[in-house]
């Protein structure tokens, strides 16, 4: 794979022949593992073993937590007591399930915004960023289901709300939105079709994690200078690359190890921190809470979704060119979806010529822009619409558009960039080469890029 | 440039985990006491027992908030959701098994039978009795769906402001932890409680104790969890420096090669 050379895989003994012949899945794994990584990987690049371990973190939890969990609206809320207080560790696997999507979510938006800093998403790489939208979005599908289960009034007027939006849409939303519930509101049917889909689409993810791991396998990984592994000659391929095993895969769990060590400090000893009191209420249809709010990783989009109100421009003028058909509720869930459509666009909106970031000095700018302003629409998501935080959504929505439709497109033609490295090597040179003895102790040393 | 990222996120990982070791149990008191619900115009902050990451419940508390519990709140609160038994839990009350039997029938506790179509007198497997009241919410997770948890229970009780507003035939009273009006009237005064180990009975101590009891009741393996915590973080901490220590050792070969080369021609 990858077409960058390096050692294949010889069945030497007689048993290993046989199989080999017969089914090449120890040739399969050798190449998976041994693959050619550029050597000057940084600690960015560790996220995607984090999500692996998420991925099956929160599988083997939720096959353990739905044998004891009950899909029926009069004992759901129950059940999950149930396994809180009866179920012999039940409290910890349903913390650590809950608080695993959490860790999931922040890993994710770590390895999108290094892929976007990198420009990871550029060719030949732009089926892996794809494949990768797609888990994302079923990602934030999957959790979204999980918390509607242990029916709390969060997840109740949670599910109302977004299920809602689907009715927004023109003409057929409402038959939509039915469709989805499985009636005319959120009731007995869409707990139990949402257990069925929260229980599936993991799975689902699971394959397209291992379409993404194919496709860049097949285009080798991007690597901070997004200079691409030289592949003329096996000398050249070996200066720019190490095997994966064992160099890079006890640099991932060195940092897997760090991240679950802070993971498990909140589980222990603050689960319920990143969670919602009113989740601790039983879903009563007659009582709607004072602020719904859903989880902290939907809040950007969610802010995106509040942002765009009766009383904004784009949003007149949208709403009288259609005849009304598209009201402002429509708008704000076409600039919600909108907001990663546009993000997994990227590929084909950005036209520099230069993939990583480390090269571009305007667009580092934009680019952390982004990142502040993915950091203020979260606050914003979390807060009343009211006094400045509509103003401040809209804002933040806008730049978010802007810097897809308009920025990347326009600083490809007008940035200068920086003089990249000629090869890998010469980076990985750069960077360890010149260090004098005391600073080569020093702790920066253990830093295997940049 | 990213590496200065990385670094902070390698570093925000590792505050994380010491916030989470600061930060303490306001998971369990709900979230910061500022976050304005609509109910919490002002909730004080106690200090209980099992804060942080090294507090524990306090045994005896947990008795005496289960006295005031069964002699003020369960007279309309309900606890559908807490097992009888688990008052003989370790990390909980740790009462002896016969005082719980003695307890059910001391205070006559009986449960719903939905075979019997009737009440019938409570096991320890049972749970407690469900609110008696309709308009009284059960107190099983009271301390989890409040922000501020157990400081919200006892600000609760202690702060009524002694105005009070008819309203379609009922009396509200004003309380400035609920921030408004409530229909519960003041359920705890000074000595309302007489404790059998003597301790104080007036209004603060014994909201506290109540709260620390509901505490227990809304998170009954805080104990075991922040057991956990505590191995957890330290096997995952010693794994880490083992495998920086092998990472850095496997590196280290490739790393003085590179020495050897002159840096940028």
């Amino acid at each position: 794979m990858s077409g960058i050379p390096h050692d294949h895989y010889e069945p030497n003994t007689r048993a290993e022949k046989w199989l080999h012949n017969r089914l090449p899945v120890v040739s399969l794994l050798y190449d998976t593992l041994m693959i050619p990584t550029p050597k000057n990987l940084n600690w960015m690049w560790i996220w995607g073993i984090v999500l692996v371990f998420c991925l099956v973190l929160q599988i083997a939890t939720g096959i353990v937590l739905v044998m004891h969990y009950t899909p029926q609206v009069d004992m759901a809320f129950a059940s999950v007591e149930h396994i809180m207080r009866d179920v012999n560790a039940g409290w910890a696997i349903r913390y650590v399930h809950a608080n695993g999507a959490s860790l999931f979510f922040i890993a994710v938006y770590f390895h999108i915004f290094r892929g976007l800093y990198y420009g990871s998403y550029k060719a030949p790489r732009e089926v892996t960023w794809i494949i990768g939208m797609l888990i994302y979005i079923l990602m934030m599908g999957t959790a979204f289901m999980g918390y509607v289960l242990p029916w709390g009034q969060m997840s109740f007027w949670g599910a109302t709300v977004i299920t809602g939006l689907f009715g927004a849409i023109p003409l057929i939303g409402e038959s939509i939105q039915t469709w989805l519930l499985g009636g005319p509101a959120v009731d007995n049917a869409t707990l139990n079709r949402f257990l069925s889909l929260h229980y599936l689409l993991p799975f689902v993810i699971f394959g397209l994690v291992l379409v993404h791991v194919w496709a860049f396998h097949t285009t080798g990984n991007n690597n901070p200078t997004g200079v691409e592994v030289r592949r003329t000659s096996r000398k050249e391929a070996d200066a720019d690359t190490l095997p994966f095993w064992p160099y890079f895969v006890i640099k991932d769990l060195f940092a897997l190890a760090v991240v679950l060590t802070a993971f498990f400090a909140v589980v222990g000893f603050m689960p319920n921190y990143l969670g919602h009191p009113d989740n601790y209420i039983e879903a009563n249809p007659l009582a709607t809470p004072a602020h719904i709010v859903p989880e902290w990783y939907f809040l950007p989009f969610y802010a995106i979704l509040r942002a765009f109100t009766n009383d904004v421009w784009i949003v007149i003028i949208t709403s009288w060119i259609t005849g009304g058909i598209v009201d402002a509720k429509f708008f704000g869930v076409v600039a919600m979806f909108g907001a990663i459509l546009v993000m997994a666009l990227a590929p084909w909106l950005d036209t520099s010529r230069v993939r990583s970031g480390r090269y571009r000095p305007m667009f580092k700018w934009w680019f952390w822009l982004l990142v502040v302003d993915f950091v203020v629409l979260t606050y914003a998501g979390a807060q009343p619409a009211e006094g400045i935080w509509p103003a401040v959504s809209l804002i933040g929505a806008a730049y978010w558009f802007a810097y897809f439709l308009v920025i990347l497109p326009i600083l490809g033609i007008v940035e200068k960039p920086l003089p990249e490295p000629q090869t890998i090597e010469q980076d990985f040179i750069d960077h360890y080469g010149h260090k004098d003895d005391g600073a080569a102790t020093g702790a920066t040393a253990s830093n295997p890029a940049e | 440039m990213l590496r200065k990222l990385s670094l902070t996120a390698l570093a925000a990982a590792l505050v994380a985990s010491g916030a989470a070791f600061a930060q303490e149990d306001h998971g369990e008191e709900g979230e910061s006491h500022s976050a304005a619900g609509d109910h919490s115009a002002y909730i004080e902050n106690y200090s209980f027992s099992f804060e942080g990451p090294f507090g524990s419940y306090d045994e005896d508390q947990l008795l005496r908030g289960l006295q005031v519990y069964t002699e003020v709140c369960s007279a309309c609160h309900g606890l559908r959701y807490v097992p009888i038994r688990t008052l003989s839990d370790e990390g909980g009350p740790n009462m002896p098994e016969d005082q719980v039997r003695a307890y059910i029938e001391q205070n006559g506790l009986e449960v719903w039978d939905p075979a019997l179509r009737d009440y019938r007198p409570a096991t320890p497997n049972d749970n407690f009795p469900m609110s008696s009241l309709a308009n009284a919410p059960d107190l099983s997770l009271m301390a989890k769906a409040r922000v501020g948890g157990a400081d919200y229970i006892a600000s609760l009780l202690t702060h009524y402001t002694g105005e009070e507003m008819e309203q379609a035939g009922s009396i509200y009273y004003e309380n400035e932890t609920y921030g408004g009006y409530l229909a519960m009237q003041p359920p705890l005064s000074d000595g309302y409680v007489e404790f059998q180990d003597g301790s104080p009975n007036d209004l603060h101590h014994a909201a506290q104790d109540v709260a620390a009891f509901l505490m227990w009741a809304a998170e009954p393996h805080m104990m075991a969890r922040k057991a956990m915590g505590f191995t957890a973080v330290l096997m995952l901490g010693l794994l880490s420096v083992l495998l920086y220590l092998t990472n850095k050792r496997i590196w280290a070969p490739i790393k003085a090669r590179v020495k050897d080369q002159t840096p940028a021609e």
